[in-house]
């Protein structure tokens, strides 16, 4: 049995108002609030990275679980947002937790999904016997340019999750992948911003893969979407994942306890960890979960989670998702652009 | 002069074709309109193409060579032409001469245009060469301001309302939700047209026609052979064409194109027809506005009151006149190289009786009006069924 042994969420103080960013650039606010279902998004404050918020979830984690930090023997960070180009940022992560210096660690990128593909690598590392814990991050501090429509929804926050076999709170049942080379997102080396397809984003993109796990996994686990009690999709903005549980036929409600975004913005390799922490503080032992997540470039990875008992145990320990969305301070769009470091001219 | 028939037509799904490529799509609608014309390949003589910016869009000229190839129809001679958001009508005349001057028996006329692998800027940017490069875009217009200025116009001249041009995109809406070829099959109210975003005022999103990727096609033959192809031929009793300034501000008025009024003139007296005689129309609504200019050029109203013809429901299915049946370019979709093929396609199966939901009760005979630019070019033609 594998499962999650305990898990960390992390989302910044600072929020911003997408009416607050369609007034700086002359758009109707409330067309895009309508359009996108996002209403704010969190913004790291001046002295936060990827790297800061995948310890704080870490952090949050390993408390949760009751585990040692030395009885973690690999850790993998997933994000499009490390603060180095070379020099890893899970080591970062795996000294703050006190994992040094007997384990391996790495870091992931696959756009929005390297998160759920860590969790994927510590479950194999945890079945085959090679370390007892796995420690997988999904944190990101998401680029969006100035007046892209990325902007108002690129936001920040981490979710972490360590993988064992002993004393989990939920058993991962079973897992599915489904991955194309599909040019929808993208970031050169030397650019500060991302580049995407627009439209194209959304059908071949989003849709294909985490339509085409989803039914993947339902299809692997011989379950239906009655069989689940929660749906978590990769959240881009709020309109997606409801669009995709109504293609495969899900109760909207399943999605909605898992669905942050409206509150917090597309935290990329943050968002579906995110709506699966969110979950599980709310989810009851024997209940079942279906996690998707998407990653542009592109590819989805699915999961099927049962809730152990454990999960009241341990439930004491918790910092739960909603603390953080919840706890928030305004910015306007001037300290908003301090805080990203948006001004070049500085 | 032969008279000429169409035997046959085939179209694509019009829509965001992301899964498909030019060729794929031109390959389709032309073996479509073979299939249809129960003609093999090898009884075609010439192929004409007509498709506006392939070389911006996809970045592939020489595109009628590409398309025969594609069709397994070497070595026939294959010609392309260009005539902005009219090239496919102009294909159509091309074909059309071809067959009439008795030069080619059997021709397959081609109309492609794939603009959704380039970003919407891109796209703009390619369309804004149907317009005069030198005097409006590079001094930063684009086409929906420039329909936009003929829109204030004619509100201002005529006391046409927004709601007034809303009212076509709503009705062509209402025709695309009944055609399986639509970009959008669904229908609208007046509320989500004049609620939607503004582009260039007075125009909104929904009074715009989309960007899509599309590809119709044609078979012609001269009439005395049509039976042994189709039971129903359909003949092309008019082709005309006629031109006028690229630029919009070198025209005497922004409320009508003369290119239009002109073609329409000589399409009508080729035929011996009047304007209400017109069962049917396809006409090109690139914008709402250019709908109502449209009718009222083509003689189906007065000057002036195309606004309060189109509000009355005059142009609706089975109306006094049916106008764009198979959705417009705003319901349709405009693929701008395979528009003018389209809407004959449109006109051949609201003839033949083939319009499913969207049939119109007396279809006898039926105009076809496509404009390239802000009306440099029109070309008119107008069918009737051949038996």
């Amino acid at each position: 049995m594998i499962g999650i042994v305990g898990y960390g969420a992390y989302v910044p103080h600072y929020r911003i108002k997408a009416e607050e960013i369609a007034r700086t650039w002359g758009e109707d606010g409330w067309r895009i609030i309508k359009g996108l279902g996002v209403q704010e998004k969190s913004v790291p404050d001046l002295d936060e990275d990827t790297a800061t918020m995948a310890v704080e979830s870490a952090r949050n984690a390993v408390v949760h679980a009751g585990i040692k930090g030395k009885s973690i023997g690999a850790v993998f960070v997933g994000s499009e947002s490390h603060p180095y180009a070379v020099k890893p940022t899970a080591t970062i992560v795996a000294e703050a937790v006190g994992a040094t210096p007997h384990l391996t660690a790495a870091d992931f990128e696959f756009a929005c999904k390297a998160g759920t593909t860590a969790i994927q690598c510590c479950m194999g590392m945890v079945s085959s016997g090679m370390v007892e814990y796995g420690l997988a991050i999904g944190a990101d501090t998401a680029q969006g340019r100035p007046g892209d429509a990325l902007e108002y929804t690129a936001s920040a926050g981490a979710g972490s999750f360590i993988i064992g076999k002993k004393n989990a709170v939920a058993e991962i049942l079973g897992t599915y992948s489904y991955t194309t080379d599909t040019p929808d997102f993208w970031r050169r080396p030397s650019a500060d911003f991302p580049s995407h397809g627009g439209r194209f984003t959304g059908e071949p993109a989003y849709f294909k893969h985490v339509v085409n796990a989803s039914k993947g996994l339902m299809e692997k686990m011989k379950i239906g979407p009655e069989d689940v009690d929660y749906v978590v999709f990769h959240q881009p903005n709020a309109k997606f994942p409801r669009h995709a549980a109504k293609i495969l036929g899900i109760d909207s409600k399943k999605l909605e306890p898992g669905l942050l975004t409206p509150l917090i913005g597309n935290t990329y390799s943050g968002a579906s960890m995110l709506g699966l922490a969110a979950v599980l503080d709310v989810a009851k032992p024997g209940q079942h979960v279906l996690v998707t997540s998407f990653g542009s470039g592109a590819g989805s990875d699915s999961f099927l989670i049962k809730i152990k008992d454990e999960i009241e145990e341990k439930r004491s320990r918790l910092v739960p998702v909603m603390n953080y969305v919840n706890n928030k301070e305004y910015l306007d769009y001037a300290l908003y652009v301090k805080h990203r470091k948006k001004l070049k001219s500085l | 002069m032969r008279k000429v028939a169409i035997v046959g037509v085939g179209l694509t799904k019009f829509g965001e074709s992301w899964h498909r490529g030019f060729r794929e799509m031109i390959t389709e609608a032309g073996i479509r309109a073979l299939a249809d014309a129960n003609m093999p390949g090898s009884d075609i003589d010439a192929l004409y193409g007509g498709t506006m910016a392939a070389g911006r869009l996809i970045g592939q000229e020489h595109i009628t060579a590409l398309i025969a190839d594609s069709m397994g129809l070497n070595p026939i001679p294959a010609t392309r032409v260009e005539a902005a958001c009219a090239s496919g009508s102009v294909a159509m005349r091309a074909g059309y001469m071809a067959v009439a001057s008795g030069i080619h028996d059997q021709v397959v006329v081609g109309g492609v245009e794939k603009m959704t692998d380039v970003s919407t800027g891109e796209v703009t940017s390619a369309l804004g060469g149907a317009g005069d490069q030198e005097w409006e875009l590079f001094m930063g217009a684009t086409f929906p301001s420039l329909y936009a200025l003929m829109a204030r116009r004619h509100m201002h001249d005529y006391g046409t309302t927004e709601e007034q041009m809303a009212h076509a995109a709503v009705k062509n809406h209402y025709n695309a939700a009944r055609n399986k070829y639509a970009q959008y099959q669904k229908e609208i109210t007046l509320d989500t047209v004049m609620k939607s975003k503004v582009i260039s005022s007075p125009l909104k999103m929904f009074d715009c026609s989309p960007i899509t990727d599309g590809a119709a096609a044609a078979v012609l033959v001269p009439l005395e052979k049509a039976r042994k192809y189709t039971d129903t031929p359909i003949e092309i009793v008019a082709s005309a064409q006629a031109s006028d300034t690229l630029s919009l501000h070198s025209r005497e008025s922004l409320t009508r194109l003369n290119a239009a009024i002109e073609a329409s003139k000589k399409a009508y007296g080729q035929a011996k027809l009047k304007p209400s005689d017109i069962d049917v129309a396809e006409v090109h609504d690139c914008f709402t506005i250019a709908e109502l200019i449209a009718i009222e050029d083509l003689g189906f109203c007065k000057k002036g009151e195309g606004g309060k013809m189109t509000e009355q429901g005059e142009t609706a299915l089975n109306s006094k006149i049916s106008v764009n049946t198979s959705g417009g370019l705003k319901g349709c979709g405009h693929p701008v190289g395979a528009t003018g093929v389209k809407q004959i396609a449109e006109i051949v199966w609201q003839l033949r009786g083939e319009a499913e939901k969207r049939q119109v009760k007396k279809a006898d005979i039926g105009l076809t009006h496509n404009v390239g630019g802000s009306g440099a070019t029109c070309v008119v033609h107008i069918l009737k069924r051949g038996d």
